[in-house]
């Protein structure tokens, strides 16, 4: 337990209307990792994060958040921890810093004379400084994901539990907010990232783990993951026909074919792609390029799921 | 990273002034809000509307509201308000408690936790971490704060309307004693702190209300709703037997402070009834918020 920032074991919430939402999950977190939430929507990932942050009670399960039970250690655990959950919730009337200060004013043990500067260099880490005096309702949605990663780290936080944290935001902005990820991650903050971007998940996170219908469908190193996504073969070659004919001879499945170009399911067994180039100069084909691409988190979490990414359960 | 080393901040104490400062929050939070500000300005109207009806009734010397008005057609104190400006305040009170005052309370406290909820601002104050209780008693004290300022709006709006149409002096209390002017103006202001401490049982359940929806308006409405059912209750004589234990039942025991002396019985019934629904739906509240799955 002493190296899990986030360790569930059999954490299951069962709603009142008999929707089983998360389905003994087993979650292990490592410290100092960035570490890859993902699920399609309806997975139960917010209901996990609901229940490590203690907002809701496990039907049954355990959830422990730095090494303390949730949500009965909440007191103590929260102030280390610092959260953005389903999206960002501004007081519309009060202005950016206005909305820091009272989420600030609201954990007991944040320091009230240091508070300003906080709330300042927290609005300046995520590039509101300018617009701190504007009422949050004149904020785009962009400005209030950022606003939201502001409470988030008005604090030095130990864990950071980031729901979407780049929704809403242009590409420059996405950039932005994950260099200052990236950042944290570097000053030993452990990062908690539930994404349904895949592309984030492998630019930003160490681990990730993918949930489907409120079950862990797997989790670990995210380069041990993209590993297990078998890589395909890909002939171009102005001969596309005859490459087919005979890459399928050698047990090469799933053959595509588009314009000059063939990609296939590389045979089963260890077999030496080279092989596959010397039969295919044997047989008169010719060949611009041959290569092996290698597998993407998309393509595991599709042969994992057995499903594409934003089919909801 | 060792998982052992979470404690528990600051010095004694700091736990106290923490929660000051959340209170100092919340203040800010209704009080700087507009609707808050319109609630308050349209109780500030009534002393004016009820002051200026009288002036414009009584300009021929008459006494307010013609010959009947001595047998109590208008709200208690009515009668008097040409002789005494101090009793606009009186007059005024006794016309918002029944219904107006207690809407504006209802409106606040029912507000309070649902507001937050629908807004989504609910969930990031837990995990700040507010603590549940601590929340609670905040948001009990901030809807306390209201209704002082509600009452108040109302009395010091009466007083002012009051000094400026009608003549100062010596006033006549219910017993048929005179009290000096000064002397009236204490009793005001005994009346509008018995006034304010009448609707703590109201803000209590409007606060409860409060905890069972995640929709401020849906909590609203039904705080507002209980009021009306309750009012209406009171005025049913075939249930009389039910009447002492509704909250409003010794709301106008505050005209008991304009004796002389002082009866006193009606309004400490007042406090105990007030402190009875206090902790009643407080503790309610308590138990409905505390192990709730906060899912907004």
């Amino acid at each position: 337990m002493d190296d899990a920032a986030v360790e569930t074991r059999g954490l299951t919430k069962r709603f009142r209307g008999g929707q089983l939402a998360v389905d003994h999950l087993d979650l292990a977190v490592p410290a100092g990792a960035v570490f890859g939430f993902l699920g399609p929507n309806g997975s139960g990932k917010t209901t996990t994060i609901r229940m490590l942050m203690g907002l809701i009670e496990p039907t049954s399960g355990t959830a422990h958040v730095l090494g303390r039970r949730m949500p009965r250690a909440a007191r103590t655990v929260l102030p280390h921890v610092g959260a953005l959950i389903e999206g960002p919730a501004p007081y519309g009337f009060r202005t950016g810093r206005d909305n820091l200060l009272r989420y600030d004013a609201a954990d007991p043990t944040a320091d009230p004379r240091t508070r300003a500067a906080r709330v300042d260099a927290a609005l300046e880490r995520v590039g509101l400084g300018a617009a701190a005096g504007k009422k949050a309702k004149a904020y785009s949605l962009g400005m209030k994901q950022r606003l939201g990663l502001a409470a988030a780290l008005l604090r030095p936080r130990r864990l950071l539990v980031l729901d979407e944290p780049t929704n809403g935001l242009d590409p420059q902005g996405m950039r932005e907010i994950r260099a200052l990820i990236r950042e944290l991650a570097q000053d030993g903050s452990t990062v908690f990232l539930s994404s349904h971007l895949l592309d984030e998940i492998e630019q930003v996170c160490t681990h990730a783990a993918v949930m489907a219908r409120g079950r862990l469908v797997v989790q670990g190193p995210v380069a041990e993951l993209a590993a297990r996504a078998q890589g395909r073969i890909a002939v171009t070659t102005p001969d596309p026909g005859d490459a087919a004919r005979v890459l399928k001879e050698y047990g090469v499945t799933d053959l595509t074919v588009a314009e000059d170009r063939v990609t296939g399911e590389p045979p089963p067994g260890d077999r030496d792609p080279a092989e596959l180039t010397a039969a295919l100069v044997h047989a008169g084909v010719r060949v611009r390029a041959f290569g092996l691409e290698r597998g993407t988190l998309e393509d595991a979490f599709v042969a994992l799921t057995g499903e594409g990414f934003d089919v909801t359960g | 990273m060792s998982q052992g080393d979470i404690t528990f901040a600051g010095p004694p104490g700091a736990r106290a002034a923490a929660t000051l400062g959340l209170l100092r929050s919340e203040l800010g939070l209704t009080f700087r809000r507009l609707r808050t500000l319109v609630l308050l300005g349209v109780l500030a109207a009534v002393p004016v509307l009820i002051g200026v009806v009288v002036r414009i009734e009584t300009g021929d010397g008459s006494p307010a509201g013609g010959p009947g008005a001595a047998g109590g057609g208008g709200p208690a104190f009515m009668a008097q308000i040409s002789n005494n400006g101090l009793f606009l305040v009186f007059t005024a009170l006794a016309a918002t408690l029944p219904f107006f005052l207690p809407l504006t309370v209802g409106v606040v406290a029912g507000d309070a936790v649902a507001g937050e909820a629908s807004a989504g601002t609910l969930r990031y104050l837990l995990v700040a971490p507010v603590g549940r209780t601590r929340l609670l008693l905040v948001k009990y004290a901030s809807t306390l704060a209201f209704c002082l300022a509600a009452t108040l709006t109302v009395a010091v709006s009466g007083l002012v309307t009051g000094a400026l149409l009608f003549p100062a002096g010596e006033l006549t209390t219910i017993s048929g004693t005179t009290i000096e002017y000064s002397e009236g103006l204490w009793r005001a202001l005994l009346i509008a702190l018995a006034v304010a401490a009448s609707l703590a049982g109201f803000a209590a359940l409007g606060l409860f209300v409060s905890t069972l929806t995640n929709s401020g308006i849906a909590a609203m409405a039904g705080a507002v709703g209980l009021l009306v059912t309750v009012q209406i209750l009171n005025t049913i004589p075939q249930l009389d037997a039910v009447h002492p234990y509704l909250f409003s039942y010794h709301w106008l025991s505050f005209a008991d402070l304009m004796r002389e002396p002082v009866l006193w019985d009606n309004l400490y019934a007042n406090l105990r009834l007030q402190g009875f629904y206090a902790l009643l739906f407080g503790s309610a509240a308590w138990a409905r918020f505390a192990g709730r799955d906060i899912s907004a």
